[in-house]
């Protein structure tokens, strides 16, 4: 049920954060259950009962008032100093070097860049374990968030207004993460994986993602490359090794077929789901920007060719 | 000069005549603050309906993964209009509606300082309300969210007339708004009958004078921001556009300058009438009718402390973060202090299980729930995965309906003698509270896990994880019994404004001033006001041998 929240942390920082909430849901669960008793005892012991005389008519007692101010301001002191320990050991201080990744928001996927290396990717990011990221966040458009339940704070991704924090994992896996600020039309569909890796697969996935793709051979895919120049998929795509190598309207396609999802999770990425997207995107995820190109079933089949041969 | 006459209080107006018109003309034309006090409450109640309409969808919508029921376009709109509708055409009217019948009742005062300013605040308040509405027929409702980020909410994310209609609609309902405050702050100043000092005044209108101060403070940064967005919208501006040299943030910081004393606003007046409720139902005084009032003045003043803990997933820094963590965790102090004090006034007293008692009761658990959930939000780091998931939708719905709304539920029940002169149907009541309680409960107790689950609040489907299906179909059932409740709700009214049974002056055997008067009151209010000598001046004439007075003497 928890297994990608919050209490199954995967870094540091976010051991500190599950260990904090606990505390809390300690200290919050005792002070309802004190009031619940109290309400539920009075609700019983003091019931109206027949032919009873009025109750004492007492209005006050000064020093239960104190008890009841000060034992409060006590505990949220505590509670205050956690809080602030907390935020330092959850979110360390970030310096102003290069970041190791730059996530950027768009409505409604994510574009994932490596600056060191060179490459872009999107809607999942690749890290080594055991070795912290500083991770840039960034927004092209509305206002995102980037919210990975099991690795830490959320950090919402601003226009104008770049944020950085660490991304440390201790364990590899895949971890779910998701869009937490309302975006538009499409908030829904703008999920998110972190595949966290050993640092010697990490290191062979970028050599992969660094290299531009071969031209393709076989009749469909040299037809699909054909219709996607054709269709101008490049004025908003990018494909390494094409005239449109750099815009970043769209996510870029250079390795589309070595991701896990389409659509920033809507489907998983098979060729199956690769042509159903191509057919219309407008089914699957109404309102996105890739308008419905109207291909036949042929045409369809072509271009998944092609981009099953960008792994 | 000399032959003007100053009648007592501030009366900046003639008096109006009482209203000999009758059926649609006299309710367009009243000036009455009954007659006013009601029209309130029929624009909160029309407005529970569509805003429930849209809760409906909503769970409809999420009832199970990957449903195609609401196209995303829609579902944004209703979720932006639910939102939109309960704090501003629900919440608002009916606590304005409440205070406006109440307050001069209980002040002993003949009608508001201002009773046509006062007609013109309704009336705004329904002209809002259709100007809103107005935008599903004009191409499509606002679909921003109920705080309208931007951009999002800029021209160039959002090019329909949907986000216009909410501007102008929550300028009128923040004009409106301000207007009803400074008439109520007038009304409770200067009208107050002769004997009803400030420290004797109800704990009900204490709180409304609170509140309406609250309001004249908050809602100007409201409707400054409004206008802005329009000038950005219409004129170009720049003010929240970054691409034009603006901040986005600079919206949040404004609206929620607006937004969290807005939440006080809408719980203030409903704390006043759990005030007045568990004292008569417990057969006792108030327990700490000072502290009761003051920790209302802390909650005012510090409102304005606390509203950058909607913002600290914005990245503002740790320092910022931390001094209004302080400000959201002081501010559960006077909160605590209130809840200690009802629970003390039914302590050693004699408790009468009506409905609105049991509404008040229902309110004291359910809200501590949402208010230590809110504790847990100031905890910077807790807020850092909560916010803006589904356990943030849980926590505000036990704040604003364990708390607003069972608080007007128990108005209701406690008031509609006074205001129709018929009781409401108590077995009635008792099946809408229980069915209102548990189908409140199951809908959003779940929902605290689901947002720890990665559930994100806002998404108009989810992928099918585990457990997100059945949680979310048990939160739409909840949804459903809180519909019958609503039902039977509305059938009660119907019913018991026709054939409940006669109320007589004080069916509740209350102790302050509206209870002299007769059920319904007549247009001038009271034709003799009694006495007033101390808090509960009905209680000193039912017991001239144990008087409030001598006991306040001794204190």
């Amino acid at each position: 049920m928890f297994s990608s929240s919050p209490f199954n942390p995967v870094s540091p920082q976010e051991q500190v954060i599950s260990h904090l909430f606990i505390v809390m849901l300690i200290i919050l669960t005792g002070i309802f259950v004190l009031v619940a008793w109290l309400v539920t005892y009075n609700c019983i012991r003091y019931r109206h009962r027949k032919g009873a005389p009025l109750p004492p008519q007492r209005t006050g007692l000064k020093w239960l008032e104190i008890v009841w101010t000060a034992l409060p301001v006590l505990l949220l002191a505590v509670i205050f100093v956690l809080t602030v320990r907390a935020m330092h050991h959850s979110d360390p201080d970030t310096p102003q070097r290069t970041p190791d990744i730059v996530l950027i928001g768009h409505q409604w996927w994510w574009e994932v860049r490596y600056p060191h290396a060179g490459v872009t990717t999107a809607n999942e990011i690749h890290l080594p374990v055991g070795q912290a990221q500083l991770v840039e966040f960034r927004s092209a458009d509305v206002i995102h968030d980037f919210w990975v339940p099991q690795l830490g704070r959320k950090m919402d991704m601003i226009p104008g207004h770049p944020n950085r924090m660490w991304l440390d994992v201790t364990q590899t896996g895949t971890y779910l993460g998701v869009c937490d600020e309302f975006c538009g039309a499409q908030h829904a569909w703008m999920r998110l994986r972190v595949l966290a890796q050993p640092p010697d697969h990490f290191r062979n996935w970028l050599r992969q993602q660094q290299t531009v793709p071969a031209q393709p051979t076989g009749n469909m895919a040299e037809q699909g490359r054909h219709i996607y120049q054709q269709y101008t998929c490049g004025n908003c795509h990018a494909i390494r090794g094409t005239p449109q190598n750099q815009v970043q309207v769209a996510p870029d396609l250079t390795h589309v077929a070595s991701r896990e999802t389409l659509g920033a999770g809507v489907l998983n990425n098979s060729p199956q789901n690769l042509a159903k997207w191509m057919r219309n995107p407008q089914a699957i995820k109404p309102a996105c920007y890739m308008p419905d190109f109207h291909l036949n079933g042929q045409q369809v089949q072509e271009l998944v060719a092609y981009l099953e041969t960008l792994r | 000069m000399s032959d003007i006459v100053i009648p007592r209080g501030l009366v900046a107006e003639p008096p109006a005549p009482p209203s000999t018109r009758r059926g649609l003309w006299r309710w367009l034309t009243t000036v009455d603050h009954k007659d006013i006090g009601i029209l309130y409450l029929w624009a909160s109640l029309i407005f529970f309906v569509a805003g429930g309409i849209e809760a409906l969808l909503i769970r409809w919508q999420l009832a199970v993964p990957n449903n195609h029921l609401l196209s995303p376009e829609a579902y944004n709109q209703i979720f932006t209009m639910h939102g939109t509708t309960m704090i501003f055409l629900v919440a608002n009217p009916a606590l304005f509606g409440l205070a406006n019948y109440i307050v001069p009742l209980m002040i002993g005062a003949g009608d508001m300082a201002f009773p046509r300013l006062n007609a013109l605040s309704v009336w705004l308040v329904y002209f809002g309300g259709f100007i809103l509405y107005y935008s599903f027929l004009s191409g499509g409702a606002p679909d921003a969210g109920w705080f309208a980020y931007t951009p999002l909410s800029e021209i160039s994310y959002n090019i329909g007339n949907g986000v216009n209609y909410w501007d102008f609609g929550l300028l009128l309902m923040g004009m409106s708004s301000v207007l009803t405050s400074i008439n109520l702050i007038a009304t409770i100043i200067t009208m107050r009958t002769p004997g009803l000092s400030i420290r004797r005044l109800p704990l009900f209108a204490w709180m409304v004078l609170v509140d309406s101060f609250l309001v004249i403070m908050a809602l100007p940064a409201l409707n400054a921001s409004l206008v802005m967005l329009l000038v950005d919208r219409y004129l170009h501006g720049g003010f929240f556009n970054p691409a034009l040299g603006g901040s986005a943030v600079l919206w949040q910081h404004y609206f929620w300058s607006f937004g969290h004393p807005e939440v006080y606003i809408v719980i203030l007046p409903a704390f006043g009438v759990y005030s007045e409720v568990i004292p008569v139902f417990s057969r006792k005084p108030i327990f700490g009718y000072e502290f009761v009032a003051l920790s209302s003045v802390a909650i005012a003043v510090l409102s304005f402390a606390v509203w950058a803990h909607h913002m600290f997933a914005v990245g503002m820094g740790h320092s910022l973060d931390a001094v209004f963590a302080f400000g959201s965790m002081l501010i559960a102090v006077p909160t605590g202090v209130k809840i200690f004090n009802w629970i003390a006034t039914m302590w050693q007293g004699s408790i009468r299980f009506t409905t609105a008692m049991c509404w008040a009761i229902a309110f004291i658990v359910t809200f501590t729930i949402g208010g230590l959930s809110g504790v847990a939000f100031a905890v910077v780091p807790i807020d850092w995965q909560t916010t803006d998931t589904y356990f943030v939708v849980a926590h505000f719905h036990y704040v604003l309906v364990g708390g607003t709304v069972f608080g007007i539920f128990a108005a209701i029940y406690y008031w509609f003698p006074k205001i129709t002169g018929r009781m409401l149907s108590e077995r009635l009541g008792m099946w809408n509270f229980w069915t209102f309680v548990i189908g409140f409960h199951l809908t959003f107790f779940i929902q605290h896990f689901l947002g720890l689950m990665g559930m994100p609040r806002r998404v108009y489907t989810y992928p099918n994880l585990p457990w997100w299906g059945a949680f979310n179909m048990i939160s739409t059932i909840g949804a459903l019994v809180t519909l019958v409740s609503v039902l039977i709700f509305v059938w009660n009214l119907y019913v018991s404004a026709r054939h409940g049974a006669i109320a007589g002056d004080n069916p509740w055997d209350g102790w302050t001033l509206e209870w002299a008067t007769s059920s319904p009151p007549p247009p001038e209010n009271f034709h003799r006001i009694p006495p007033v000598r101390s808090r509960r001046p009905l209680w000193d004439l039912a017991h001239p041998e144990d008087p409030d007075w001598a006991r306040e003497g001794a204190v």
